[in-house]
């Protein structure tokens, strides 16, 4: 129950945060990814803030094997660079700059009853559908 | 030669909701011990495991309540969608995929991963970068001409 209430409570953070910053609007998100054109670089201060905390918590987080509420930390594993990681990435930033949502700021945008949003959560998750479909018939073959 | 469209540019209220997004993945790693990485955490719930659903509902209802707490106390800030719906479709599409297959987005690489010195998130968030910025630059300047 505490891991469930801490998680409603990071979740609402962050959603305060992707308003209060101008990620959640997609018009300046473009703006941002607009280099050749009039370019609005304020996104760039979102990421450099978050990351000035984030250093500290997950340094903190590094050296502890269970986290204060008394969970495993579970910090990802993984360090191949490889194929899937990139073209992941090309897709996602494609699709990015498209409509300027990426997933976060696509939820909030849909929590402040947003049609768009909307139509982009539902084909968001869609896509990830479609990705587990892939992955399933991939590993049966 | 880069033209900075100043009258946009709005670096402290950038930075304050950075820390705050920053202060949330804090939270989130050193309370529950997870990363706060937005499209694994909504992607984990189309595969469901055992006692690991009511928690992503959590996270997710917390962000779709960010909004709705705000507009109890004050106006919204600016949320502008321009793309049309076809593209919008594509875009979702896109970045459900892209994210599952990259294992993460703007929140797990970009905050999360660099915040935790990850090169393996340091390679993603280059490369959705630089497709975005292209992105923007097809759409906004070689079809359109703009």
């Amino acid at each position: 129950m505490k891991f469930s209430l801490a998680s409603f409570g990071a979740g609402l953070l962050f959603g305060l945060g992707l308003l209060i910053s101008g990620m959640a609007n997609p018009e300046k998100v473009l703006g941002f990814l607009d280099i050749a054109g009039q370019w609005d670089p304020s996104l760039a201060f979102v990421m450099g803030g978050a990351i000035l905390v984030g250093l500290f918590a997950f340094t903190l987080a590094k050296k502890r094997t269970l986290s204060f509420l008394g969970f495993d930390m579970r910090l990802p594993a993984a360090d191949r660079l490889d194929k899937r990681l990139i073209i992941g990435s090309v897709l996602f930033g494609a699709g990015w700059g498209l409509a300027g949502f990426c997933p976060g700021p696509g939820l909030v945008a849909l929590g402040a009853g947003e049609t768009g949003a909307l139509v982009f959560v539902a084909a968001m998750v869609a896509g990830m559908g479609l990705f587990e479909l892939i992955e399933k018939h991939r590993v049966s073959n | 030669m880069i033209e900075i469209a100043w009258d946009n540019f709005t670096p402290w209220s950038a930075l304050a909701g950075g820390v705050i997004i920053g202060l949330s993945a804090a939270a989130f790693i050193l309370l529950n011990g997870r990363i706060a990485g937005i499209s694994g955490i909504l992607g984990g719930l189309l595969v469901p495991q055992k006692r690991d659903v009511l928690w992503r509902v959590a996270f997710l209802a917390g962000m779709l309540a960010a909004p709705v707490i705000w507009m109890m106390t004050a106006d919204l800030p600016a949320i502008e969608i321009n793309a049309s719906y076809p593209v919008i479709v594509v875009a979702g599409l896109l970045v459900g995929i892209g994210t599952r297959y990259g294992s993460g987005c703007t929140s797990g690489h970009g905050v999360c991963g660099l915040s935790r010195l990850s090169v393996r998130s340091l390679l993603a968030t280059l490369t959705f970068m630089v497709a975005g910025f292209a992105t923007v630059y097809i759409v906004r300047h070689l079809l359109t001409g703009a």
